[in-house]
């Protein structure tokens, strides 16, 4: 296992082409949102924070391709998730992915709706490796620093792979998430980063509800502040290893503020995934 | 392939339109940059070009606006699978910037406020196919776009269109810039869907 490691580093580009993936098991993460695990043969194993494309076939031959954070922890063989009911162990090539339905969206309806456990799907990857974390440094340049993770919606997905990469790991690094969500429903993950899971002690989770927050929320709904970040966050003076993730409008927002609070640019790495805010 | 994602059928296909592989139309104008907005002044923008003795040019934003503007109408395709047809920019042609400059270089390296790269050969910078843009659709281009400045190459995939353009370094060898060490491809056409290395 630490051989297929070692090499991931080196390799932080995609492998070239097309494999044909099946959708294996499948469940609602959230009324609007559904985790996919998909059986890769060959996958060659990730860092947290990579994502895949996905290219889905239409009948008359048209195709089209988006792409998806890989939401599961990178360590073959290590059970990466605690939902539904039951642990799937997730293999060495399984990969999880979530996807949040887009109204009239025309991959993520199909996706959270029709795709069936049992069908197949062309996949690619994975792709990326700047938006990654390296929990050992046996796969990447070591970083001890906190690590600060930012998610607006859906953006949680390649920090949540983050979160269980340490926790795979036996990392220590201390963690904090700060995770902007609409509602108490449209939170993803919701008993992994709400309940302290085991070896996730260093892990705190603030969630911030901008619309409707429950009675034991942390504050009351709104936007994201800079008042939030330096109660909840890590102060720049730790030069902690930041990164953002979610629709454009919120990462360009926190990725505002967190400069505003001192931190390096450098150290602030960003991933967009689209046009809609909240 | 008839078996892959069963019952999808997808959206209307888009008519008489000129769409590279794998791209869809939008009409939003969605933003991918690897980190924080850079938010730079015009008083105190610069653009150097440096040639590969190390002779450096440099324009400030008045020797950018004084320089002829053309104003280009193009289709512009981004790596995360939108393209965007039609839209407008003002600025100033790389043939007008690079006129006077002395190279025998065959590469560039364009490097831009907040430390993003990237590099494409300098035959693609020349012969009205690339400008330094400051205007999108009658406005400053606004700083999530690339503002005050940017570098617009719309024959290749965006990534290549450096946003907060602060330097083009001309080479006699290519050298990969940000994306391009990260596993995306030297070149990046989108007709022939070079988006990753080995594409
Ligand atoms: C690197 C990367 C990683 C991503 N990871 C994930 C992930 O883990 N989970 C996930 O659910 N999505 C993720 N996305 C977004 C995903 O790729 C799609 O953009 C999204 O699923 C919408 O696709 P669609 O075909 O359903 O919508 P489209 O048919 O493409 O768009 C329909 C309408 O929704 C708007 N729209 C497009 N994208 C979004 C969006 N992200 N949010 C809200 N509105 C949108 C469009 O402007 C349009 O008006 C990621 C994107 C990128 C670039």
């Amino acid at each position: 296992m630490t051989s297929t490691s070692a090499r991931l580093g080196g390799r932080v580009g995609v492998r070239p082409g097309w494999q044909v993936a099946t959708l294996v098991d499948a469940w609602a993460e959230s009324p609007s949102a559904r985790t996919l695990v998909l059986d890769v043969p060959g996958w060659p194993g990730h860092a947290p924070g990579q994502h895949v494309d996905l290219r889905l076939t239409a009948p008359d031959g048209y195709t089209a391709e988006r792409s998806y954070s890989i939401a599961s922890a990178a360590s073959p063989g290590t059970a990466s998730s605690v939902g539904p009911e039951t642990v799937p162990d997730a293999g060495p090539t399984r990969v999880e992915l979530t996807v949040q339905r887009v109204p009239g969206g025309e991959v993520s309806t199909y996706l959270a709706d029709a795709f069936a456990v049992g069908d197949t799907i062309e996949v690619r990857g994975p792709v990326g490796g700047w938006f990654v974390w390296h929990p050992t440094g046996t796969t990447g340049p070591l970083d001890p620093a906190p690590v600060l993770l930012l998610a607006g919606g859906s953006g949680v997905v390649p920090l949540t792979a983050m979160i269980r990469a340490r926790r795979a790991a036996g990392s220590r690094v201390p963690f904090r998430l700060l995770y902007s969500v609409r509602r108490p429903e449209d939170r993803l993950y919701t008993r992994e980063l709400g309940v302290p899971h085991p070896g996730d002690d260093g892990v705190d989770v603030t969630v911030l509800y901008t619309r409707s927050a429950p009675l034991d929320a942390r504050r009351e709904p709104g936007r994201m502040t800079p008042a939030d970040l330096a109660a909840w966050g890590w102060p720049a003076e730790l030069g902690p290893a930041c990164f953002v993730c979610g629709p454009t409008g919120f990462v360009e927002a926190a990725a505002t503020m967190l400069l505003a609070l001192g931190h390096e640019p450098a150290r602030i790495k960003t991933e967009r995934f689209g046009p809609a805010g909240d | 392939m008839g078996s892959l994602t069963p019952g999808f059928h997808g959206r209307p296909r888009p008519q008489g339109v000129a769409l590279p592989p794998g791209q869809y139309v939008t009409e939003d104008f969605p933003v991918l940059s690897a980190g924080p907005t850079p938010r730079v002044d015009t008083a105190t923008w610069q653009l150097d070009v440096v040639t590969e003795t190390g002779a450096t040019h440099s324009w400030s934003w008045a020797d950018l606006m004084r320089l002829d503007q053309e104003e280009p109408t193009v289709d512009l395709h981004c790596v995360t699978r939108w393209s965007k047809f039609g839209t407008s920019w003002r600025g100033v042609s790389l043939d007008t910037l690079l006129a006077d400059v002395a190279s025998a270089a065959d590469f560039a390296l364009v490097g831009a406020y907040g430390g993003y790269t990237t590099n494409l050969p300098l035959a693609d910078l020349l012969g009205g196919k690339a400008w330094i843009v400051h205007t999108y659709d009658g406005a400053p281009l606004h700083p999530v776009h690339g503002g005050p400045a940017r570098l617009l190459v719309p024959h290749l995939y965006l990534w290549k269109s450096a946003k907060w353009v602060r330097s083009i370094r001309l080479m006699v060898q290519d050298s990969p810039g940000f994306w391009e060490q990260l596993g995306y491809h030297d070149y990046g056409d989108p007709w022939r869907e070079q988006r990753y290395q080995g594409d």
